[in-house]
């Protein structure tokens, strides 16, 4: 799979071309300049850091914001697009960042929504469900049924309708915000086997990231942005080196991504264990032990339970069988008030839907957990709550950092540190951590690294569920691969490499 | 155990912009725009709306309806709804009112009407957790029998209440200001500070707001929403107290339609139907807008079915108005 030889024809305009667009929020300068151009037939690579303004960007493609300035050039020629409809009327076809799929409706009703089959008014159900099994297939997902509703599916599963969704629209141009952040390696493959037959159909693909392994692999070009601005276009995506695409986004050098591992010492008390965990349909017999500074890793595909483990363990569900102990003491199942109360803490997949208040303030989502703290003579001290804000927000590199601001307003990598930033105040025995760095861009991705380590280091146990083998290796000090839901090997992560657990968790056998 | 990163120093972090503290401030601009505008009506239309005496009708008149109104904010806060109040106010002040009880004075009406207002919240609360039926019919269903069990106990007739003492909550005032305004400003000032300042308002926020959200954050769900309903019980019968004491009876007749009235000034006082955000003093200041109006109409002699209209056509004004708002941000 390479990116297609033919270089652009200059003479032809590009498929679409943005110029010197702006957009200014109440308080903020998302686009200050934005100059871009996407040509039919290319995967093109939009990079930056959180809060850079690459979501903005799409939405105002997507005709989801207005622009204040600038112009959008589609075949050379300049069009507006005042709508979501508009958008999908000139073939611009956008998977968002954040899941905008509908619980209540199934998979095969959230795939066409919008643009029904239908005849003389009714609906044509049978046709809409083979088109959907079809689209489900060519993503490698036969297993998610058209017809299940989507409450049902698990986040990473909707992620791929979404995708399903963006596929079964006639597009000239297909915007993807960070789809790969949900999905495990071999989907990613999947996703990039169908970018790959878009744009030998001539389609044009503008494709964000943070990882950049994947422009090398999918990309032909790279534009950069920083701070709202374009500081590079039209980069060559598999020649330019790391260092120079880090140096454009970030303005620095980003040096080592994994901090060094702790030495845990021999008699470091075992904090979680967990023996027979069952539930059915998602896991089996599953036992394994965390050590006091210790990191286990997750490794598994999406859909083999390793979310259901973490959850299960907390209490957000309430198993079939098995025990949960914490510091030696048998914890309550299916309650994570309890589990909250005897020092777990969870920061959960879907960062919308399962994490966020999104009306609320920054400050108010980070002391969510740990609000008691605060209290004397029954009133929070809002000082003492701003403080620990602030000191959150800081270690974390919030942007912007300002605790009064409503966290709707923050980039979805920006949000996802709230989310970690939460435990980190409430301070935990054990802390579950599922997909922590989801969209999280490569400088901050290091510092969250670094802090996660140093929190091992105080004696915290840490359960770390990744999508990114690289990840789970480089952090953890064990992995566990899961299969079919059941932990199938327990290896030390630095003697662990990259080929042998992904023939594991993909066949079950090492290579 | 603290956790953040203690090598972090508190750099960059400026003041958020004004826009977004007032986003967060105590008042709703949009129900006191409305109120100050109906306001300067009253006071065109009749000369005597301004008086000192005009105001203080309108507070008490107010009070009833307010302190319910502050129990219905927590909970449409909370994502929930209580169609109960308005039987509540009955069924209490019923309650209250039975000989044996009024053989016990003052203190024990009181305190009967509180206990039996906490109870059917905490019955509403348990059908709602446990039984896991929707608020919305838990609390009809309550409406119903609340109003059934009034009825049943008080024969039909109104209960006339002997307790001077009693009878005074109704009439008796306090530096020149009528005791159920004392009230209604306490239950609000309570409200205010539950909502804004301790670990119970946040929760309720959070619930409204995120209920998996909260529920991961290890917030102990079930028990909040029941207390979240008691407390919407007890602000129906300290309503229901000040109420029969100035009616000085109890009848299964009173409290009609509040429940309507209580919801439509929290909405109209911004705070959202669906949860999650919302204030007292919006709710305060929807109440007034109601009362306000109600006021100038009688002064003008008009009828009911007419303030009704009036009513009906308000609440979707204002409505309105919070929409523009939101859509503007
Ligand atoms: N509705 C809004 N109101 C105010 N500010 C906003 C709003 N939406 C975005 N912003 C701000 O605009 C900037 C750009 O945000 P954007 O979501 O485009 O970033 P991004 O590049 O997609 O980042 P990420 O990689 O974290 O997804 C950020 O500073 C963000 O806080
Ligand atoms: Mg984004």
């Amino acid at each position: 799979m390479g990116p297609s030889s033919d270089p652009p024809d200059p003479d032809k305009p590009p498929l679409l071309a943005v110029r010197g667009l702006v957009k200014h929020f109440t308080g903020a300068r998302a686009l200050d300049g934005v100059d871009f151009e996407v040509a039919a037939g290319e995967v093109h690579c939009l990079l930056g850091q959180n809060g850079a303004g690459k979501s903005t960007l799409i939405k105002v493609l997507a005709g989801a914001h207005e622009p204040d300035a600038g112009a959008l050039l589609l075949d050379g020629r300049p069009v507006r697009v005042p709508s979501p409809h508009a958008a999908l009327e000139l073939g611009i076809v956008t998977i968002y960042q954040e899941l905008d799929v509908v619980p209540g409706l199934r998979v095969y009703e959230n795939v066409f929504l919008g643009h029904e089959h239908a005849r003389a008014g009714w609906t044509r159900r049978r046709r809409m469900r083979a088109a959907t099994a079809d689209a489900l297939r060519r993503l490698g997902h036969e297993e998610i049924r058209p017809d299940t509703e989507l409450a049902h599916l698990s986040p990473a599963s909707r992620q791929v309708v979404s995708l399903a969704r963006a596929l079964s629209r006639d597009a000239r141009l297909i915007i993807m915000d960070e789809p790969s952040a949900a999905l495990a390696g071999h989907e990613v493959d999947n996703l990039f086997r169908v970018i790959d037959d878009l744009r030998s159909a001539g389609l044009a693909v503008v494709y964000i990231t943070h990882r950049l392994a994947e422009v090398r692999q999918i990309g032909d070009r790279v534009t950069v942005l920083k701070d709202g601005r374009t500081v590079a276009s039209g980069l060559e995506a598999r020649t330019t080196p790391d260092d120079e695409l880090v140096r454009l986004m970030t303005g620095r050098k980003v040096g080592d991504a994994f901090p060094p591992r702790g030495v845990i010492p021999d008699d470091a008390p075992e904090v979680l264990r967990v023996e027979g965990l069952t539930r059915a349909g998602e896991f089996t017999d599953v036992s394994f032990s965390v050590r006091a500074g210790e990191i286990v890793g997750l490794a598994g595909l999406v859909g083999s339970g390793r979310s259901e483990i973490l959850g299960a363990v907390y209490g957000a569900t309430r198993p079939d069988a098995g025990e949960v102990t914490l510091d030696g003491r048998p914890l309550g199942l299916g309650d994570p008030a309890v589990a909250v109360r005897s020092g777990l803490g969870l920061a959960p997949e879907e960062r919308k839907s399962q994490a966020l208040l999104l009306d609320e303030a920054v400050y108010r989502n980070l002391s969510l957990a740990s609000l008691r703290r605060y209290v004397s003579a029954g009133l929070i001290d809002r000082d003492r709550e701003m403080a620990d804000a602030r000191a959150a927000i800081g270690s974390l590199d919030v942007r912007p950092a300002e605790p009064l601001r409503e966290i709707r307003q923050l980039s979805g990598g920006n949000q996802q540190k709230v989310v970690v930033g939460r435990w980190l105040i409430r301070g935990c025995r054990v802390l579950l951590l599922d997909e922590p760095t989801r969209g999280v861009d490569v400088g901050a991705r290091a510092e969250l690294y670094a802090l996660i380590r140093r929190l091992a280091g105080t004696g915290v146990g840490i359960l770390l569920v990744s999508s990114e083998i690289p990840e789970v290796l480089g952090l953890a000090d064990r992995v566990l691969v899961v299969r079919q839901g059941r932990v199938i090997a327990d290896r030390a992560a630095e003697s662990a490499d990259e080929e042998q657990i992904l023939s594991l968790l993909m066949k079950g056998s090492a290579l | 155990m603290r956790t953040v990163d203690p090598t972090a120093t508190e750099t960059r972090t400026p003041r958020a912009p004004s826009e977004t503290v007032s986003r967060l401030s105590l008042v709703p601009k949009g129900p006191v725009l409305v109120l100050a505008v109906i306001v300067v009506a009253g006071a065109l239309v009749s000369p005597y709306f301004a008086t000192w005496s005009n105001v203080l009708t309108m507070l008490t008149s107010a009070s009833v309806i307010g302190i319910i109104s502050v129990g219905m904010t927590f909970v449409i806060i909370s994502g929930g709804i209580d169609l109960s109040v308005g039987a509540l106010v009955a069924l209490t002040a019923v309650m209250a009112t039975t000989a044996p009880v009024q053989e016990g004075g003052w203190v024990a009406m009181i305190a009967v009407a509180l206990a039996f207002g906490l109870g059917a919240g905490l019955v509403n609360g348990l059908v709602i957790t446990h039984g896991r039926i929707v608020p919305f019919i838990a609390t009809l269903a309550m409406l119903v029998s609340a109003r059934g069990l009034a009825e049943f106990i008080s024969g039909g007739t109104p209960q006339t209440s002997l307790d001077e003492t009693f009878n005074a909550l109704g009439s008796a005032k306090l530096v020149g200001i009528p005791l159920p305004v004392w009230v209604f400003a306490a239950v609000v000032a309570v409200g205010w500070l539950l909502l804004n300042r301790t670990t119970f308002g946040r929760h309720t926020l959070a619930l409204g707001g995120n209920l998996e959200a909260a529920r991961l954050a290890g917030i102990r769900i079930r028990r909040h929403l029941v207390i979240l309903y008691m407390l919407s019980g007890l602000t129906a019968a300290i309503a229901s107290v000040l109420l029969t004491a100035r009616l000085t009876s109890g009848s299964n007749a009173v409290g009609n339609l509040y429940e309507l009235d209580a919801i439509a000034a929290v909405i109209i006082g911004g705070t959202r139907l669906a949860g999650g955000r919302g204030t007292i003093a919006g709710s305060v200041f929807g109440v007034l807008i109601f009362t306000v109006i109600t006021n100038i109409f009688v002064l003008k002699n008009l009828e009911t079915d007419v303030q009704n209209i009036a009513k009906g056509a308000i609440i979707v004004a204002a409505v309105l108005l919070q929409r523009r708002r939101a859509a503007d941000t």
